[in-house]
């Protein structure tokens, strides 16, 4: 058996201890140990995802004791893209962190950094509901780390807000798997999507209730509205590289919904017939709308950012809401995009920050490396506001394709249309404000200059626009592939069987013990 | 015994609800404290009440389901943690901002003249 596929758990999990113990006090080192251990997991997702790209699916079964009762760490197309998304993404945000010395101004950021990643990677690859639950804690609990890293008042009281939302989104998380396995008696994602089919048509009400109670802890992760309220304060008080980091988290309860809610429980499933669709897709739409205008309506540029990443999360779930193979694959590539225009605004934004002191939309005499900055602004708002010619434009073209012929194609198309302007003027607004009326503020001759950013710091936003760059030049391929995964979502008899068919120890029960 | 166990769970829930609406960080963490009781006591009753099986298979006639029991172990691990950390954050901010509300302070600023 390949011990591939748990390695990039294991990999942060000994890094970051080992980080703590022998370099505490040797910034340094602390830095080659963290980007050695980001370039060796994008090279050990690479693999795995070129591995599970012919639809391969791996299982590893820890201990060797076989799936329903021992734990499983699974790797799929999905899991592998996602992972690999995370290493790729988290390499530039950590090369900003130490080129902004962001790293410097607490302790403990990158052992914090590496048990986040473990936290991120071991929800993306389990295929066990109670991991899940497992691994959202261990990045929850890094991420409260990174959050209130650097302190100060105005961060302290937004970490107490989030903390205390995600303490009780983990309650109703531990409410929801509970009545789960009351109902079902298991925990295993496989072995659950063969259970639900079994349960008597009017004796429903437990697992419709289950079923509900997930996917709300889901959305809040996914900060689907109204459950979003934990997200503009939190990331926008949050460390730049930190809120950079966060980006992928809302994707992790992107993730969660459609794992789940294509495996355990499929839109085709009749126990939990018509519960998503009458109110995830308007949710989705509203989120979209209300992330948009709080674009517009935001005063400090973190703020906005924050708002953009509730309508892009908006826009993935309206495409993910559909629960048909074109949605599905449309939500992937936005995911893919979305993860990366995010995090590549939240590093511009402490770009500006470093350069002019503040964040708030007023006009400001023009500061060191403005012209770069603007440049790196206009290229991220223009992919995450959708125009033309990058990833979000093409992004939203899939995503409009695959709502026109759904019964809600009107609204949807109408809401996604409308809220893509209100987000171009928003952002529109905000840069020409910050960058271009800049020129016309005479210069406070005795204000102490702030330095430029360092080079790395550029290096890093700039690898992440190269990034998105990429993703639209590649947009053929990168979208084939997500429809190809989209088809292994929707047909898991593959992932079931791989998953509970597998021998190891226990897997045959004789008569007298089961 | 269901009955006890019920309607433990759910003074357990609505205290905890009630308390968690308070807005001010020492009464919600109360609040989060008792919530995570109750899920504890819930997740044990997922395995269905038993009163005097072992959740050990000595005989496979009378034994209790041992998962829910290792589940409530891990969540009891996981709460106390958060519960920890939540106090410091929340004691943190308090000494900080001298203001214990769980809301964002109003934003007290002076419009900007050229706006007006």
């Amino acid at each position: 058996m390949s011990h591939w596929v748990i390695l990039p758990v294991v990999l942060p999990a000994i890094l970051a201890p080992f980080i703590v113990l022998a370099a505490r006090y040797h910034v340094g080192i602390q830095r080659v140990l963290s980007v050695t251990g980001v370039i060796a997991l994008i090279a050990i997702t690479a693999g795995l995802a070129s591995q599970a790209s012919d639809g391969t699916v791996t299982l590893y079964q820890l201990g060797d004791w076989a799936a329903p009762f021992g734990i499983v760490v699974v790797a799929d197309r999905l899991s592998t893209m996602m992972v690999l998304l995370t290493a790729v993404l988290s390499l530039f945000v950590l090369l900003y962190a130490i080129g902004s010395g962001w790293d410097e101004r607490g302790r403990h950021f990158h052992a914090l950094y590496q048990f986040q990643l473990m936290g991120i990677m071991g929800a993306f690859l389990t295929g066990d509901l109670f991991n899940l639950f497992v691994f959202f804690e261990v990045l929850l609990i890094a991420s409260y780390g990174l959050m209130i890293h650097a302190g100060g008042n105005a961060r302290l009281r937004a970490g107490v807000q989030y903390v205390l939302f995600n303490l009780l989104g983990s309650t109703l998380f531990l409410f929801a798997l509970g009545a789960i396995y009351a109902e079902t008696g298991t925990l295993n994602m496989a072995d659950l999507a063969q259970r639900v089919t079994l349960i008597d048509a009017d004796a429903t009400v437990g697992i419709r209730i289950a079923s509900v109670l997930l996917i709300l802890v889901f959305a809040i992760k996914a900060a689907v509205v109204p459950l979003h309220f934990w997200l503009p304060s939190s990331y926008a008080e949050a460390p730049a590289p930190v809120a950079a980091l966060f980006a992928i988290m809302t994707k992790v309860g992107a993730y969660a919904i459609i794992r789940v809610y294509t495996l355990v429980f499929p839109p085709d499933l009749a126990v939990t017939e018509g519960l998503h669709g009458l109110w995830l897709l308007p949710a989705a739409l509203i989120s979209l709308a209300i992330g948009m205008v709080g674009v517009l309506a935001a005063k400090k540029l973190d703020r906005l950012v924050a708002f953009a990443v509730i309508g892009s999360m908006g826009m993935v779930m309206v495409a993910i809401a559909l629960f048909s193979q074109l949605g599905i694959a449309a939500a992937l590539y936005y995911i893919l995009h979305s993860t990366l225009a995010a995090a590549a605004l939240f590093l511009i934004t402490d770009l500006v920050r470093a350069s002019r002191g503040h964040l708030e939309l007023t006009t400001t005499p023009p500061v060191a490396g403005a012209a770069l900055t603007a440049g790196l602004f206009f290229v991220a708002a223009i992919a995450m506001t959708g125009l033309p010619p990058l990833s979000g434009f093409v992004g939203k073209l899939l995503i409009l394709d695959a709502a026109f012929t759904t019964p809600l194609a009107i609204w949807t198309w109408a809401i996604i249309l409308s809220a893509s302007l209100v987000s171009v003027v928003g952002f529109a607004r905000a840069g020409s404000t910050v960058f271009w009326k800049a020129q016309s503020v005479e210069p406070d001759p005795e204000a102490e200059p702030h330095p430029a950013p360092s080079a790395l710091s550029y290096a890093a936003v700039g690898g992440l626009v190269a990034m998105l760059i990429l993703l639209t030049v590649f947009a053929g391929q990168v979208h084939r592939y997500t429809t190809t995964m989209a088809e292994q979502l929707f047909a898991p008899d593959d992932y079931i069987s791989t998953v509970l068919d597998t021998p190891g120890k226990l897997s045959k029960p004789t008569t007298e013990d089961h | 015994m269901e009955l006890l166990v019920a309607s433990a769970i759910g003074i357990l829930t609505a205290a905890g609800l009630y308390l968690v609406l308070r807005l001010r960080t020492f009464p919600v963490i109360l609040g989060v404290s008792l919530l995570t009781y109750a899920v504890n006591v819930f997740l044990f009753s997922s395995g269905r009440l038993k009163v005097g099986a072992p959740p050990i298979l000595s005989d496979a006639t009378n034994y209790t389901d041992p998962l829910p029991q290792a589940l409530v172990l891990t969540a009891i691990v996981i709460s106390f943690g958060m519960t920890a950390v939540v106090v410091m954050i929340a004691l943190g901010s308090y000494l900080g901002s001298n203001d214990d509300n769980v809301n964002d302070p109003k934003i007290e600023t002076e419009e900007p003249e050229d706006l007006i």
